[in-house]
């Protein structure tokens, strides 16, 4: 297998299985738990350092996770309190990467844990450490992680779908119903902080997080159903990998950051594009509506005095900037559009509504 | 005695400990703001988003001076509001995805600018990145001086727009009844925590400037129901973290500036939790085990 084929393996299992749980942490309005996270497992990977006299994956994991879940209690304890959720998690997770650094600084200055390194990640490195079943090299060992990690997340989603949809979108209801929303909430969060920390040592702290958080935005700004949601966010995760590699491969810069990037890009797109909920379709719509009212408007008022003695005056072109406070361009505008909507009739300046206009001027004015 | 000897005369320990203490003052002021209208993480993202303005900067002008890269900073920081703001007020996106977004791709991007340069072969580019991660033992007096100016320029406009700004931060549908342009003022405000973040990237650092905006408002809420109060007690506790956690990494070997001032705001958090206001955690287990005994044993 060649290394960039390996690395792109590495990144899209990365892209599956944070994008699965970041779908449920987004929908929640936890989006930066998963941030807070990613730092704050500094510490815990410090302990498992000292605990095992020396780099060593296992209590570095175990310890990895402890503290992310450590981060999640102390924020929870905290917001229940005095504290807004917000502040709570921009406090805790300084502190403790804060514990980290001065731990790392003040007793193992001379082993070498990159703090600034850990934030950038370097996937590039991955084919170096491949994983030898009975003699074969059967690939990167960041792969097997994540893909283990992607396969969990898929069984836990799978198997509490209808009590993770609920506890998600009204945990009140499902507390009532006798389903343990914090239970899963915990359960919910332990997979962030495991899925965190498996990706966070093949990508980086900041690609991890950006894998949990993009995708499912991008996906909830493109459909309103929960399966679609959880596909496209799997889809975009996958797809910003591989382009993101493949990018990055080809102008020779940070795999990690041109993946967070083109995952920033397609986030742009759908802010811009997404059909309904975009930025475009949004003043579109406006801007439809604009029209639409104007033109209402401009048939109730002649409707209003086509019949009266004051017509000549009321009716005529010009007046309509006075009434209804149009200037001329916007005034010709509508009329022009009315008129060519067959909705009314003009002789010089003066109008007069046609059978249809008069319709809908009372269509109008009835609603 | 010695100590203050030092603090005054030691070219290190006087510019360290002074830029510490102004940007604890200064992240203090805002970040009682900040924390007021929820907007605790908007540091964290801010300082994040910074990184790629530091690179074009450096980019476009080959000077790691820290004014040139603190403007970069600055801009960055500026843009990536914007979109916070924008994607806020325009989308269903609540504002914790938002922040995760900018705070992400502006730091992944800043990323494949670092590597772009790196590639350049500029002997000169070298630490550039450093000046994101916080090295308070190397400030100069230039740059405390700079800190100086744009930290009293952001509180200046804070004594200027007080009263807008209490109003926008306890009821901003009222401010805009009263004529008062909430986005307008929220976006200024939320712009003036570029400043502080700007001024903290050379001292703490990206990572715990959030801290450092978020930590001395949480401690001067316990202490306090008033807004000014709030502030004054946020700044000087701002203050004087900021001075002994310069103090203590200068004078103690291998501990770092940043994460000396962190460790010692969450120590004065935790005893303003635990005893500040009559609702703190160690009185309010005393009221409820006095209470608790006052009661009668239930009868079998």
């Amino acid at each position: 297998m060649s290394a960039d084929l390996q690395i792109s393996l590495v990144a899209v299992a990365a892209g599956v299985a944070c994008a699965l749980v970041g779908v449920f942490l987004v929908l929640r309005r936890m989006a930066m738990m998963a941030d807070a996270i990613s730092h704050s497992i500094l510490p815990g990977i410090v302990a498992g350092y000292v605990l095992a006299h020396g780099p060593n994956l296992l209590l570095g994991f175990l310890g990895a996770t402890a503290s992310g879940l450590l981060t999640v209690v102390l924020v929870e304890a905290l917001s229940k309190g005095k504290l807004r959720q917000d502040a709570a998690i921009g406090l805790v997770f300084p502190i403790l990467f804060a514990l980290g650094v001065l731990v790392v600084s003040k007793y193992f200055a001379n082993v070498h844990i990159d703090t600034d390194a850990v934030l950038y990640g370097e996937i590039a490195f991955a084919p170096f450490d491949t994983v030898n079943v009975a003699g074969r090299d059967i690939g990167p060992k960041s792969f097997w992680v994540l893909a283990v990690l992607a396969i969990v997340n898929t069984g836990f989603i799978a198997v509490l779908y209808k009590e993770l949809k609920l506890a998600t979108f009204d945990p009140g209801l499902a507390a009532s119903l006798g389903f343990r929303p914090a239970l899963l909430h915990y359960l919910l969060m332990a997979l962030v902080a495991v899925t965190t920390v498996g990706a966070f040592s093949a990508v980086g702290a900041i690609l991890s997080v950006a894998l949990i958080i993009v995708p499912p935005v991008v996906a909830s700004l493109l459909t309103e159903r929960l399966p679609r949601m959880i596909a496209l966010s799997v889809a975009v995760g996958a797809l910003g990998a591989v382009l993101g590699h493949r990018v990055a491969a080809w102008s020779n810069v940070s795999i990690s950051g041109m993946i967070a990037t083109v995952l920033g890009i397609l986030f742009g797109g759908a802010l811009l594009f997404a059909p309904g909920r975009g930025l475009i379709a949004q003043w579109s719509r406006r801007r439809a509506q604009k029209v639409r009212f104007a033109t209402e408007m401009l048939l109730v008022h002649l409707a209003t005095h086509q019949e009266t003695a004051a017509r000549d005056i009321e009716c005529s072109l010009p007046h309509l900037e006075s009434e209804l406070g149009w200037d001329r361009e916007v005034a010709a505008r509508i009329v022009g559009r009315a008129e060519r909507l067959g909705l009314l009739e003009r002789e010089e300046s003066l109008l007069s509504l046609t059978e249809a206009g008069l319709r809908q001027a009372y269509l109008a004015a009835e609603r | 005695m010695n100590l203050i000897h030092d603090l005054i005369f030691d070219y290190t320990l006087r510019n360290v400990a002074l830029g510490s203490a102004i940007l604890g003052v200064v992240s203090g002021v805002l970040g009682c703001f900040a924390v007021l209208r929820r907007q605790g993480l908007m540091g964290d993202a801010l300082s994040h988003a910074a990184l790629p303005g530091v690179c074009l900067a450096y980019m476009a002008t080959h000077s790691k001076s820290p004014v040139v890269l603190m403007i970069g900073a600055a801009l960055a920081g500026l843009i990536g509001m914007a979109i916070i703001l924008l994607v806020e007020r325009r989308t269903r996106i609540d504002p914790g995805s938002a922040l995760g977004i900018v705070l992400t791709v502006f730091f992944g991007f800043g990323v494949v600018l670092l590597t772009v340069i790196q590639k350049g072969n500029d002997a000169n580019q070298a630490g550039l990145d450093k000046f994101l991660f916080g090295q308070a033992a190397a400030l100069v007096s230039d740059q405390v001086t700079t800190m100086a100016i744009v930290g009293g320029a952001a509180l200046f406009v804070v004594g200027l727009l007080y009263k807008e700004f209490k109003l926008l931060a306890f009821d901003t549908g009222f401010a805009g009844v009263l004529g008062f342009r909430p986005h307008f003022l929220g976006g200024l405000l939320t712009g003036l925590l570029v400043a502080a973040i700007v001024i903290g990237l050379n001292t703490v650092g990206v990572i715990l400037m959030s801290a450092m905006l978020v930590a001395p408002a949480c401690a001067a809420r316990q202490w306090t129901n008033r807004l000014s109060a709030m502030i004054g007690i946020s700044a000087l506790v701002g203050a004087l973290a900021g001075l002994s956690g310069a103090i203590i990494s200068v004078l103690q070997e291998r501990v770092p500036t940043g994460p000396a001032i962190v460790l010692l705001l969450g120590a004065i958090v935790a005893i303003s939790l635990l005893f500040g206001s009559a609702e703190g955690w160690v009185w309010d287990w005393i009221r409820r085990r006095r209470n608790r005994l006052a009661l009668p044993e239930p009868s079998r």
